[in-house]
């Protein structure tokens, strides 16, 4: 044989080596966590309405909606104010807002901000908290899952813009837009990247413990007020796996299970509400 | 020229692009030299000249556009009407409404065919209702697409063809009512079939407009032009009305652009 055809050969096989590395694992543990939590949940449905009992670690008496709350609260508030800060981050790195050298660096650190472990976030909001002689509670848990959250929306808001074909903005300002509406026009037409982004934001907002422990402290009540201490999905189902209890071990698949159902309707409603928004963008049907 | 018949009237405009890393460092490029000119009122004027030598960017210094650029120095003053367009309290969006633009490539807003005809109406005069509805149908019926879009004007503007929606983004800007138009080689994305109607359409705005359109196409300036502005490298070498500039013209460049042997044509 050839040797380019070897090659071809050779470089599909290594391409389905990673596919299967990456996809192997991933269906194992979506598996699990659907069989094992979704008997759970079956055979009990009500863990998931259910506020914890007063030992609820110890005998998993009641259910985790403390927690299943507690996430909501701390994700979508958190993501809806890093949406609209990002979006606004990213129209004003926009050559019509500020010179380019400057917003080159401003990505740069967005980039880092990025990679940045989400613990990072948690310990700086902890120092402010005890500045300011505050315990962890829910509104100190937003903040961090914001910082955490907005530069991932930031950068993805700013790409989707930065794709928008300079000629529609042309258009606009030929019309005698100003430039917010102008910034409108063009938002419309970057929406299903930037929703994507905010998909994404979301997903490791909701997904991080790190942030969270830090600042809106362990709770196993229902959440109350913007000043009390709430918890989160990853928190608790990290509480549950470590337990010595088999029936709160259980309860960790449904908790997963429960996350992961969260997320998905989550991107549904997202990527529905796309499509309503985005009939007249080219392609974006 | 009298005074009186001047549209548009530029002094010593200069332009640079520069500082970009691509564009070699900080050396700034000179994109127009010192241009003086006026450009008559009511009548099509044709910016003329080999690629690249500063039609589009002299275009868009008309309408402020060229300065949503990064990195464009703009220097000498520009009168559209006896009124200062650089003038630093010169509301933009207002000039702009005044001054409507169509570009080569047509890019309808992301909206509906009728979105896009009222959006300029919408925003700068607050219409509504009927009147808006009228305005639309007007405008689509000046640029002839009345007939074709009529019955699905709820329908994304993408959805027509490059030549429709060529007409559309005319039919846009009209609908602000501008009193110049400017027109950035409209027809050189298009079909012959769809350029004739623009250029049916253009011939018969000229009557209640200031058109300034570029074209690299000869024989369309030629078709089209009352005057004829030539820019090679940035400079101005030659204006005049269109007929003696196609017939005999003054300058040694002109000559040999109009026969077509010079490089780069």
């Amino acid at each position: 044989m050839k040797l380019r055809y070897l090659e071809e050969r050779m470089f599909k096989i290594l391409i389905g080596i990673s596919v299967s590395l990456v996809t192997v694992p991933l269906l194992i543990i979506i598996g699990t966590v659907l069989l094992k939590g979704g008997k759970v949940l079956v055979d009990n449905p009500g863990v998931l309405i259910t506020p914890p009992g007063s030992r609820y670690l110890i005998t998993g008496e009641g259910g985790f909606l403390h927690a299943v709350l507690g996430s909501l609260y701390l994700v979508i508030p958190a993501t809806l104010i890093a949406s609209l800060m990002g979006f606004g981050i990213a129209l004003f790195l926009q050559s019509d807002y500020t010179s380019q050298r400057i917003s080159g660096s401003i990505r740069t650190c967005l980039d880092v901000l990025w990679g940045t472990p989400s613990i990072v976030y948690g310990v700086f909001v902890l120092t402010i908290l005890i500045f300011i002689n505050q315990r962890g509670c829910l509104l100190a848990g937003i903040s961090a899952l914001t910082l955490l959250e907005l530069p991932i929306i930031t950068r993805y808001a700013d790409e989707a813009i930065r794709a928008v074909p300079k000629e529609l903005k042309d258009a606009c300002y030929s019309i005698g837009t100003t430039r917010y509406e102008a910034s409108k026009v063009v938002g419309r037409y970057a929406l299903p990247g930037i929703i994507a982004g905010v998909l994404i934001g979301m997903g490791r907002g909701i997904g991080d413990a790190a942030s969270v422990i830090f600042t809106s402290g362990v709770s196993s009540v229902m959440p109350g007020g913007l000043f009390d201490s709430v918890t989160a999905m990853p928190i608790l189902i990290f509480q549950q796996a470590s337990s010595c209890y088999p029936t709160v071990r259980g309860h960790a698949y449904a908790a997963a299970f429960t996350l992961i159902l969260i997320v998905g309707i989550l991107n549904f409603l997202s990527r529905f509400l796309v499509r309503k928004l985005s009939k007249y963008v080219p392609g974006g049907k | 020229m009298s005074e009186a018949e001047v549209g548009i009237k530029i002094i010593n405009l200069n332009i640079t692009y520069g500082g970009h890393k691509e564009l070699g460092g900080n050396k700034r490029i000179i994109a127009l030299k010192n241009i003086n000119l006026d450009i008559p009122g009511n009548k099509l004027t044709a910016i003329i000249g080999p690629s690249g030598c500063g039609k589009s960017t002299l275009l868009k210094t008309l309408n402020r556009l060229l300065e949503t650029r990064d990195n464009v120095g703009i220097e000498g003053k520009v009168y559209i009407g006896g009124e200062d367009i650089y003038h630093a309290e010169r509301r933009v969006p207002e000039l702009r409404e005044k001054v409507g633009l169509v570009d080569q490539k047509p890019y309808p807003l992301p909206a509906s065919i009728y979105g896009n005809v009222a959006y300029g109406p919408r925003i700068h005069r607050n219409l509504k209702g009927e009147e808006l509805d009228d305005i639309v149908e007007s405008c689509l019926k000046r640029v002839h697409l009345w007939k074709e879009v009529k019955d699905r004007l709820n329908q994304p503007a993408a959805g027509l063809s490059i030549g429709q929606q060529q007409r559309l983004c005319l039919a846009r800007a009209l609908a602000v009512e501008p009193e110049v138009i400017l027109c950035d080689e409209v027809t050189s994305a298009l079909d012959p079939v769809s350029s004739e109607k623009v250029e049916d359409l253009l011939m018969s705005l000229k009557k209640n407009y200031t058109v300034v359109m570029v074209s690299h196409v000869l024989r369309q300036a030629k078709r089209l032009a009352d005057y004829v502005v030539f820019l090679y490298l940035g400079e101005v070498i030659e204006t005049g009305d269109a007929e003696k500039f196609f017939s005999e013209p003054s300058h040694e460049l002109s000559r040999k652009y109009i026969k077509g042997v010079m490089a780069g044509v």
